[in-house]
């Protein structure tokens, strides 16, 4: 049995699925169920400054695609809507009761020390394990000059995170907003301020869809709708990227990063730890099916632990990261080519329309005594995988890696203009 | 003892009935349409258009469904086929478009082409407006015998044309034998009249009941009346056993029977034995002995001389036999009918065998006792209407080019009275390609 215990930045927990700042962490009631569930920590909704700020009726907007539910979720939520002295108590009566339990709260004030020297000793004092700044919020707190407004200027992630990290012992998490040109650029700015780790992605600023009698962005308000934040397995793409490329970079490796972003399942849990996330949060899917999620995803992840002989946690983190290489490391002498089992095709002609309006007519349509029959050319494809990603039948195109006998990278290649000027 | 031969009406509650006789696939709700409408591929030369005798876009039309766009969806289905709506209930899809669905080579689970036809021609016909409209008038008028299937699609593809068209049946209710043949479950709440009035609401289409050819009219007259004539009359005849006893009370054709049962509203007035024996392999058997257990008989025998394999009745088909409660006998054939006082009594067949590849009856007698025996063993195609020797016969039925055209110039004919399947879907389709063959030759002749 693979041990799946995680210490990330210095806060444990009995395995690396935290619950991600969001409505399933919002109240006292939610996180006791999810902790009986079996997630291994909480980061609680984002705390601000009282008044508390006022949510909209209406929140939602989903993307639904080819009749599943949920692909991806918009949501115009703004922080915690409860007075702070409640959220606190909650947090405070949560922790006793579940010592083992990583449970972090995010945090989210103005953009001045005195508001963090303010709010700090408060969470200080509830027992917490460790805190997240909200530097993601990418609407409503950002028009603040909160949440995503302060993401967005690597200046103030790092001032704040300074601030932050002068004025409290405990671990400091900077969780990151997608929002930007260059992940690099804020991450590195964490690392400066005294981060102890990052967390990312928060919501990617979206308009999930246009309600077409309404006339307005959903979802709709009285009539009007405005830009949210987009989460949900439509992004897990780009949070891998992004994380991955604070993994791999030299300015901020060995930084701790729990990793944000459509985790749905243990399968895309691991593609995460190998891209070197070191804890994992989950909000959508959580959202989607309830916390029993977390049954799944804690013996799938433990079962291709020991499938692949890793032992713990930290043996997964980061193990694709020296795989992860810039366009021009690649070797352009390799070649794969598509491979059609011609017993499992059922003869849709998928692969053949793709291919032929869309790729390199390497597909050719044939017909064997009135049966369809579809054969790759091989003179013609390119292995560029079209071809098995739009065949409905699993593993009937595979593609065929064919034997390579030299390296030829970009940067030696006869084609590139630097090579030609030398 | 019991009362012989035991045969009545009203065997069950009228509220039995309703059940038995609404409609036995319900149509798609929206959302069940479309989750269904997602399972499809959107095949690239899809293999269920190329199954289907209309050639309708499938995929086109379930994209349609998929993306909520229903009236393009009805559009690319009635432009193939204006009785799409009743091919969607009626045609056999396992051995056509559904049969060839790649989801059923990957999975055994096609997509319900048929379902999803319904649910979007459903849509256009409750929505009170015509897909089509009609071109200019061209001034033609053309006579079409016979309103099923193929007399209604080739009427309207011809008024789409701009032509004008005349249908004479000898029924008094058009509709052929979507109105009097189909089983009841299958076309309920008069879903045929419906249909007629949806495909004759485009215009230029006038319906004569009751009139028929070779008796009220003959087809030099229509020759002489009409620029062209569209021979769309069925098969009025029906097989014979060609057995001792057939004329005996209580042994019926099948065709009499469905037909009696559809004129009545409720079928609380149609006769039916307590014990039926249906002879024959084909739909007509199928439909007939299901129809007669739904109308409470209490023991309903389908015996076909063949076996089971050469029966032209489908699987699925044979299957809803069975869940209805019927026994199908294969390998028997019908030896004679007996009865007491001109009354039938009892069937007795002999049992047979595959021997070096040939069905061969040695196997002894047995005998059903039976208060009906419903015959089901073949339609034919009656010439008596034509003026005799006007036109070529081909293997008894009407010989035509694949556009309808007969031997003689101008006439033209389709659906059952031609060869090929006896479907509705090849009615419609020949009906549509007669009218093309028709606007062609006319405005051919014209120049025009
Ligand atoms: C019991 C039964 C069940 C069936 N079930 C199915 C099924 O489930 N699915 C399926 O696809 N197919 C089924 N069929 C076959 C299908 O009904 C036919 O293939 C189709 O109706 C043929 O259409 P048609 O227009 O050629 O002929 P018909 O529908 O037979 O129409 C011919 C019309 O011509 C009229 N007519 C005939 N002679 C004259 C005359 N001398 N003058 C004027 N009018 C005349 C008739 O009154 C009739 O209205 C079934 C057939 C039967 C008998
Ligand atoms: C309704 C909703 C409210 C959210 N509120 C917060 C928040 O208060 N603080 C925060 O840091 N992130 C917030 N998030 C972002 C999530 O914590 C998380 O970063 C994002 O949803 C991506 O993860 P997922 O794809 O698993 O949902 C919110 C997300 C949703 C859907
Ligand atoms: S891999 Fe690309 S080029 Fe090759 S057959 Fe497939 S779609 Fe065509
Ligand atoms: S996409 Fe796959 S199943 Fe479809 S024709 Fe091509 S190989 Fe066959
Ligand atoms: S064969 Fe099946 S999956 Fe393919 S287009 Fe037709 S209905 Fe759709």
């Amino acid at each position: 049995m693979a041990d799946l215990r995680s210490l990330f930045a210095g806060i444990r927990s009995p395995n690396p699925f935290w619950l991600a700042s969001a409505p399933p962490t919002d109240k006292e009631y939610n996180v006791r169920r999810a902790l009986e569930a079996g997630w291994g920590g909480v980061v609680w909704k984002t705390l601000g400054e009282d008044p508390p700020v006022v949510n909209v009726s209406s929140r939602y907007g989903a993307f639904n695609y080819n009749g599943n539910r949920l692909v991806g979720l918009n949501n115009i939520e703004l922080i915690t809507d409860r007075p702070l002295a409640v959220n606190l108590a909650e947090i405070k009566s949560v922790k006793r009761d579940h010592p083992d339990r990583a449970i972090v709260v995010s945090l989210m004030v103005p953009c001045v020390e005195e508001s963090w020297k303010r709010i700090l000793p408060l969470v200080e004092e509830t027992g917490a394990d460790g805190i997240e700044l909200n530097f993601g919020c990418p609407h409503g707190m950002s028009e603040r000059n909160m949440g995503s407004a302060v993401g967005q200027v690597p200046e103030y992630v790092e001032m704040v995170t300074r601030w932050v990290k002068q004025n409290t012992r405990m671990p400091t998490i900077v969780k990151l907003t997608p929002n930007i040109t260059d992940i690099m650029q804020p991450a590195g700015a964490a690392l400066r301020g005294g981060a102890d780790a990052v967390s990312l992605i928060n919501t990617i600023q979206s308009v999930v869809a246009v309600d077409l009698d309404a006339m307005a962005p959903m979802p709709v308000v009285g009539g009007l709708g405005t830009h949210g934040g987009y989460c949900g397995p439509a992004v897990k793409p780009i949070a891998l990227r992004m994380v991955g490329e604070i993994a791999r970079n030299p300015d901020t490796r060995g930084l701790p990063i729990s990793g944000i972003g459509g985790i749905s399942t243990w399968r895309d849990a691991a593609e995460f730890l190998v891209m070197g996330a070191g804890t994992l949060q989950v909000c959508t899917a959580a959202m989607h099916y309830g916390f029993r999620i977390v049954e799944d995803m804690i013996t799938g992840l433990s079962n291709w632990m020991d499938q692949k002989g890793f032992a713990a946690i930290d043996d997964v983190t980061g193990r694709a990261i020296p795989n992860f290489v810039n366009w021009n490391q690649l070797n352009l002498k390799f070649k794969t080519l598509a491979k059609i089992d011609q017993d499992a095709c059922i003869k849709c002609g998928l692969c053949h329309i793709a291919c032929e309006d869309t790729s390199h007519q390497a597909i050719a349509r044939l017909r064997r005594d009135g049966t369809r029959r579809y054969e790759v050319i091989d003179e013609e494809c390119v292995g560029c995988n079209l071809c098995a990603h739009v065949c409905p039948v699993g593993d009937c195109i595979t593609m065929v890696p064919q034997p390579v006998d030299e390296v030829l990278t970009w940067p030696h290649h006869p084609n590139n203009p630097a090579q030609a000027a030398k | 003892m019991d009362p012989r031969p035991d045969i009545a009406a009203n065997r069950l509650s009228p509220h039995c009935l309703a059940i038995n006789f609404a409609d036995a696939h319900p149509p798609l709700t929206g959302g069940q349409a479309s989750i269904e409408a997602d399972r499809c591929y959107f095949c690239y030369d899809a293999p269920c258009v190329e199954a289907c005798p209309t050639g309708i876009d499938i995929p086109g039309f379930i994209r349609g469904i998929a993306t909520g766009n229903l009236a393009g969806a009805a559009h690319t289905i009635l432009e193939s086929n204006i009785l799409g709506g009743s091919c969607a209930r009626v045609c056999p899809t396992e051995i056509l478009c559904e049969g060839a669905c790649v989801r059923t080579a990957q999975e055994e689970k096609p997509v319900v082409i048929g379902a999803l036809q319904r649910h979007a021609t459903d849509w256009q016909m409750d929505s009170g407006t015509q897909p089509f409209s009609r071109a200019a008038e061209t001034g033609r008028h053309i006579a079409i015998v016979g309103a099923g299937p193929a007399g209604l699609a080739c009427a309207h593809r011809l008024a789409m044309h701009g032509h004008a068209v005349t249908i004479l049946d000898a029924r008094p209710r058009a509709g052929g034998l979507n109105e009097y043949g189909i089983a009841a479950y299958k076309l309920p709440d008069d879903f045929a009249q419906h249909e007629i009035d949806f495909i004759a609401a485009i215009g230029g289409i006038t319906i004569q009941t009751d009139r028929i050819l070779g008796r009220d009219v003959t087809l030099a007259d229509l020759e002489a009346a009409y620029d062209a004539v569209f021979l769309a009359i069925g098969q009025a005849g029906v097989r014979m056993l060609g057995i001792e006893g057939e004329n005996l009370d209580g042994v019926m054709n099948a065709v009499d029977f469905i037909a009696g049962l559809r004129a009545s509203a409720t079928g609380a007035d149609v006769p039916i034995g307590r014990r039926v024996v249906v002879i024959g392999g084909g739909n007509t058997a199928i439909d007939a002995a299901v129809q007669a257990r739904r109308l409470g008989a209490e023991e309903v025998t389908l015996v076909y001389r063949r076996g089971a394999e050469t029966m032209s009745a489908t699987g699925v088909e044979k299957a809803w036999a069975q869940t209805n409660g019927v026994t199908i006998r294969t390998w028997a054939a019908p030896l004679r009918l007996d009865g007491v006082d001109g009354t039938l009594r009892s069937v007795t067949f002999t049992r047979g065998r595959l021997h070096d590849g040939r069905p061969v009856h040695d196997q002894g007698n047995f005998t059903l006792e039976a208060d009906m025996v419903l015959k089901a063993v073949g339609q034919l195609f009656l010439a008596d209407p034509l003026d005799r020797g006007t036109i070529a016969i081909e293997n008894g039925r009407i010989a035509v080019d694949d556009q309808g055209r007969t031997t003689r110039s101008l006439v033209y004919a389709g659906g059952d009275c031609t060869p090929g399947a006896d479907l509705t879907v090849v009615a419609v389709r020949d009906g549509r390609n007669a009218a093309e063959a028709i606007h062609a030759d006319l405005t051919a002749a014209t120049g025009a």
